[in-house]
């Protein structure tokens, strides 16, 4: 009896991809190993350093976060530069807005990315028109939201969210999502150094398990700017996050069937890489766009409408969404059959070819 | 004449004694404008302050913090006896176990997440008598909005262990058939609403549906100690600023917590207000299974806390004073109720979760026609791919 459960937490413990390395660009130097969390608290570590205005806020990051993403950072720096705000996403974001409107670099935590509704108000109807609303006399450019994202396993309703196309649809606003460690720095630093509000998703799966050799210098990844991580010919793949591996593993399944696949990296979903996507498509004529989110009205939907415009005449098949199910996203023992698995996203390929 | 609003007659001060009845009593405000309050007459409707021609700040800090009611000594002892609820032996050793079988419960299924036999836990350790001792209050129809922490409420009306258990395993049986994380228990028939990991949610709501409830103070919001969420003089201090009566109780004395408790409802209930209890208590344990609480705070200083306060202790020890437990008992509950604990663990764990189209339902009340499309979707995907999803035999069929 304790087998048939013990069997099945193996199994579920188990994650639905195999993280995938980049290799650091040799040009930005020395690097160290560093997993998605300690890349992101090295970010703040420079910031902090490098920006005397610079501040670190949200709760229980004083003594490191629940993630350990701002652990040793309140030591370094300073209880009033990295310190405890209480339980209240709004007041969190409405402060943060303060202090940005004021001229401090300031880096908000909100704990869990499913808890950022209550501050949907600050970031929607402040935040995001803040420049617009001012004629450009205020703004908060300055401030960064950070939130972790996305299904762990076992979050369920309340620990897995992937809320990016709630923001995608508000003007004003940056959403940045990283793959892994290299790249989590070089965004979250562009975000941070960004003239504009942004809010950065940190796929919670890949905290530990996302390890790579960092460049240990300050580097920025420019926003707005899609990666092609691997070139094919028939089909246009796009996606962000975690989700990144788990197409790569797809892209490796299809191969053994001659199906030469281009995987894209959005990195950021709004403002969006319109051009490498399109310009994707125009080789490819398929596109397939896949995500966690609930498929109606996620970004898939929006990315998909824009490229049937800009390539309609070179589509060769309709454009495929893989997403989750519009069921509340994650409900708890029915994960792995509610994600968008290497195995639907391999019937989605298939769709694709014999259309 | 300033604003233009009416003259509103001052009215004195009234006293109240600790159930809520007026009493007539000389007037409590500040004794120095007492010459100008007859002469107050300019006010905004509502405020009923004197007219004052000294400019004086208030300083919270200066304000007497509010004193916390307890009738159980941490020895066992009842200072006030006249306080003592009126409990036969059987209603005082329903409490116990109520209290004792809940942290066995806590202490089994927390090793359960650390063997990987569950997702994730979280203990009700060293707050049991503020939900057995406000559960006991309330009338059984009561409608309770509960936070994650709550749990011995659902243990004092009834909530079987199996329920529980059932729950945290997410199988076909529990309450939610496995949408949830563990620990998000419900009850209809007991009216407890469902739990969601969201916290405060819960008062708006309550709000809505009753008009008495109660906020815990364990000290902890995660790593947050409770000096650093509230400036003021806790959470208590704040009810007068909303026009509420409020009372401040010892959360670990479970007697304490019932009279509170029992006298706020039926204020609630005679006189329509709205009634604020503070319950100072202790999260003895972890936040959760996801935490490790010595990061933040000293283990030893809580464990020397929960040594002396633990409402667990303070409670046997009465019961022993008053003679309806002893050793013997205790000994033959403690393996009972450990073996209660194991057997229905070993049951809930044999058992299958719901049918994988559980997922679609109760989106809305019925399943819309994209859901229907999507369903058939996925379970013609999964037909076609049962090889590549090994867990499906440990789900029922449908």
């Amino acid at each position: 009896m304790l087998g048939a459960s013990k069997e099945l937490c193996g199994i579920r413990r188990l994650a639905h991809f195999t993280f995938v390395k980049d290799q650091p660009d040799p040009s930005l130097g020395q690097t160290k190993e560093m997993n998605l969390c300690q890349a992101i608290q090295n970010a703040m570590d420079l910031t902090l350093a490098n920006d005397h205005t610079a501040i670190v806020f949200g709760e229980d990051v004083a003594f490191g976060g629940v993630f350990r993403c701002t652990v040793d950072l309140r030591q370094k720096y300073g209880a009033d530069r990295v310190f405890n705000t209480p339980l209240s996403e709004q007041g969190i974001v409405g402060f943060g807005i303060g202090t940005a409107v004021s001229g401090a670099t300031t880096i908000a935590e909100i704990q869990f990315a499913d808890y950022i509704f209550p501050a949907y108000d600050q970031i929607v109807n402040e935040a995001a028109k803040y420049r617009y609303r001012s004629g450009n006399l205020f703004d908060c450019g300055r401030l960064t939201i950070r939130a972790p994202w996305g299904a762990v396993g076992h979050g369920a309703l309340y620990h897995s969210q992937s809320p990016e196309a709630q923001f995608l649809h508000t003007p004003g606003i940056k959403v940045v999502i990283p793959r892994s460690a290299i790249q989590a720095k070089g965004l979250l630093l562009s975000c941070i150094k960004d003239n504009n509000p942004c809010i950065f998703f940190e796929p919670k799966i890949l905290y530990r398990s996302a390890k790579e050799d960092v460049p240990i210098k300050d580097y920025t990844i420019p926003l707005s700017k899609a990666e092609v991580l691997i070139e094919g010919t028939d089909i246009t793949m796009v996606t962000w996050g975690t989700q990144v591996h788990v197409l790569r593993e797809v892209i490796q399944m299809v191969a053994k069937e001659n199906i030469s696949c281009e995987l894209i990296d959005l990195r950021t979903i709004v403002p969006w890489d319109v051009d490498t996507v399109c310009k994707s498509v125009v080789k490819t004529g398929k596109l397939l766009i896949s995500h966690e989110a609930p498929i109606t009205g996620g970004v898939g939907a929006e990315i998909a409408a824009t490229v049937m415009k800009e390539c309609f005449l070179n589509l060769e098949a309709p454009i495929e969404r893989v997403c989750g199910y519009d069921v509340h996203p994650i409900p708890h023992t029915f994960e792995a059959f509610y994600i968008p698995s290497k195995w639907r996203c391999f019937d989605g390929v298939k769709r694709l070819m014999n259309y | 004449m300033l604003y233009g609003t009416p003259l509103v007659p001052y009215k004195h001060c009234v006293k109240h004694d600790k159930f809520g009845k007026r009493c007539q009593g000389t007037t409590t405000t500040n004794t120095s404008s007492d010459q100008s309050s007859h002469k107050m007459m300019f006010n905004s409707g509502h405020i009923k302050g004197p007219i004052s021609h000294q400019l004086k700040f208030i300083y919270p800090e200066d304000q007497p913090a509010i004193p916390i009611y307890r009738v159980l000594e941490p020895e066992g002892h009842v200072i006030n006896e006249s306080e003592t609820p009126e409990f036969t032996d059987e209603h005082i050793i329903k409490l116990y176990k109520d209290m004792t079988l809940l942290n066995v419960m806590d202490q089994v299924l927390y090793e359960s997440q650390r063997q990987g036999r569950i997702s994730f836990y979280m203990t009700n350790t060293g707050e049991e008598a503020t939900h057995v001792g406000s559960a006991a209050a309330l009338n059984p129809k009561d409608l309770i909005y509960g936070q994650y922490r709550e749990a011995g409420v659902l243990m004092y009306r009834g909530f079987k262990l199996h329920e529980f258990i059932d729950q945290c395993f997410g199988n076909a049986h529990a309450s939610c058939k496995g949408i949830q994380m563990p620990i998000h228990y419900g009850s209809r028939n007991l009216n407890f609403v469902t739990i969601s990991s969201t916290v405060a949610t819960q008062m708006p709501q309550a709000v809505g549906s009753a008009y008495a409830f109660k906020r815990r103070n364990n000290g902890y919001a995660i790593s947050t100690s409770t000096i650093e969420q509230y400036r003021g003089d806790g959470i208590a201090s704040r009810a007068p600023g909303y026009g509420m009566i409020t009372i401040r109780v010892d959360g670990n004395d479970l007697f304490a917590v019932y009279n509170a408790t029992k006298a706020a409802r039926e204020l609630t209930v005679n006189k329509s207000r709205p009634v604020l209890i503070e319950a100072m208590t202790l999260r003895v344990g972890h936040h959760s299974t996801s935490d490790d609480s010595s990061a933040y705070r000293s283990i030893d200083d809580i464990r020397s806390r929960d040594q002396k306060y633990n409402p667990i202790v303070r409670f046997r020890k009465y019961m022993y004073k008053r003679g309806c437990w002893d050793a013997e008992k205790e000994e033959n509950w403690t393996k009972e109720s450990q073996r209660m604990v194991m057997q229905e663990v070993k049951q809930s764990e044999k058992m299958k979760r719901a049918p994988i189209s559980t997922m679609f339902e109760n989106v809305f009340d019925k399943i819309e026609p994209h859901l229907q499309r999507q369903m058939k979707e996925m379970n013609d995907h999964i037909r076609q791919n049962h090889d590549h999803y090994p867990t499906l035999s440990f789900y029922e069929q449908r």
